[in-house]
């Protein structure tokens, strides 16, 4: 399947994933799922700019995102999958029944989250959302970058990450 | 980098510690680090760094240094500055050009900021190396 990785990063197309990322998978493409960000062309022209030009960069709602989902599979490229937040991750997954794997990159401080990693950072409900994920099947870990290594979810909520 | 009397006049917001790598090295250079406030993207999310990025351009700072394009400071640079028509942001920054930002404290920051683009390119440059037949 041409897109490697589902990852669930809050500050979406950034270093990490351009260049930690990007450049060792040669990245073709980047799917960006949100829907705030693809209802403002403002917004996408912002995430456009960080990405260099031979990365396209697709914008998506997560319902068009799973519409289309067959056609990214399809594109012989290697792609990135991102969404913002476990909720839009999740409602993918739920609706276009293709997420395998997904990567928790970076989920970061805001009130009512606890601290699971130093980049991830969950709610009551988010940790809920990603057992529910994995009782789906999908195997969710926990890896900011490459050469770091893999942490399972329940590692990642029983605080064992570290 | 402060000194906590002189309001900085830049930011310089980068990955890691690069931005207090720099600073640290112009006040090294220069004794004018304190002309910079260096921040970290370490632990902070999307949305805590553009509050940030809003609260000093609010308190007026005029001239943002970020290093990638594509990080995450610069995105929440652009974010706060939208509307802002008098703040400029200066991307892959090195040590070039914030040397002659500091140096450049006859010019407004944001015009400062734009005075050292060039010195930060020509501060890039290959020395020795074989040269390939094509």
């Amino acid at each position: 399947m041409p897109l490697e990785l589902f990852r669930i990063d809050d500050r979406l197309i950034h270093g990490q994933v351009v260049v930690g990322w990007g450049q060792p998978m040669r990245l073709g493409f980047i799917v960006l799922v949100d829907d705030e960000v693809a209802a403002s062309e403002w917004e996408r022209e912002l995430y456009r700019m960080g990405v260099p030009p031979e990365v396209d960069v697709v914008f998506e709602t997560v319902e068009g995102a799973a519409a289309r989902i067959d056609e990214f599979a399809r594109d012989p490229r290697p792609g990135i999958l991102l969404t913002g937040d476990v909720d839009s991750m999740a409602r993918l997954a739920r609706l276009c029944g293709r997420v395998r794997t997904v990567n928790l990159g970076g989920i970061h401080h805001r009130a009512g989250r606890v601290q699971r990693l130093r980049y991830v950072f969950l709610a009551p409900d988010e940790e809920g959302a990603l057992r529910a994920l994995e009782q789906t099947g999908i195997v969710v870990t926990a890896q900011d970058v490459p050469g770091a290594r893999p942490v399972p979810l329940g590692d990642v909520l029983n605080g064992k990450g570290e | 980098m402060s000194n906590g009397t002189t309001p900085p006049r830049a930011i310089v917001a980068a990955h890691a510690d690069l931005a207090a790598g720099l600073v640290s090295a112009v006040e090294r250079i220069t004794g004018r680090g304190a002309m910079l406030a260096a921040m970290s993207n370490v632990g902070l999310g999307a949305e805590e760094m553009e509050a940030f990025m809003r609260a000093r351009i609010g308190d007026g700072i005029r001239a943002i240094f970020t290093d990638l394009p594509s990080g995450s400071w610069t995105m929440a640079a652009r974010r706060a500055m939208r509307g802002s028509e008098e703040v400029v942001l200066v991307t892959g920054v090195n040590l070039a050009a914030l040397l002659e930002f500091v140096m450049r404290d006859d010019l407004a920051p944001a015009d400062g900021a734009r005075a050292c683009i060039d010195r930060a390119r020509g501060a890039i440059s290959l020395v020795g190396g074989v040269a390939r037949a094509s």
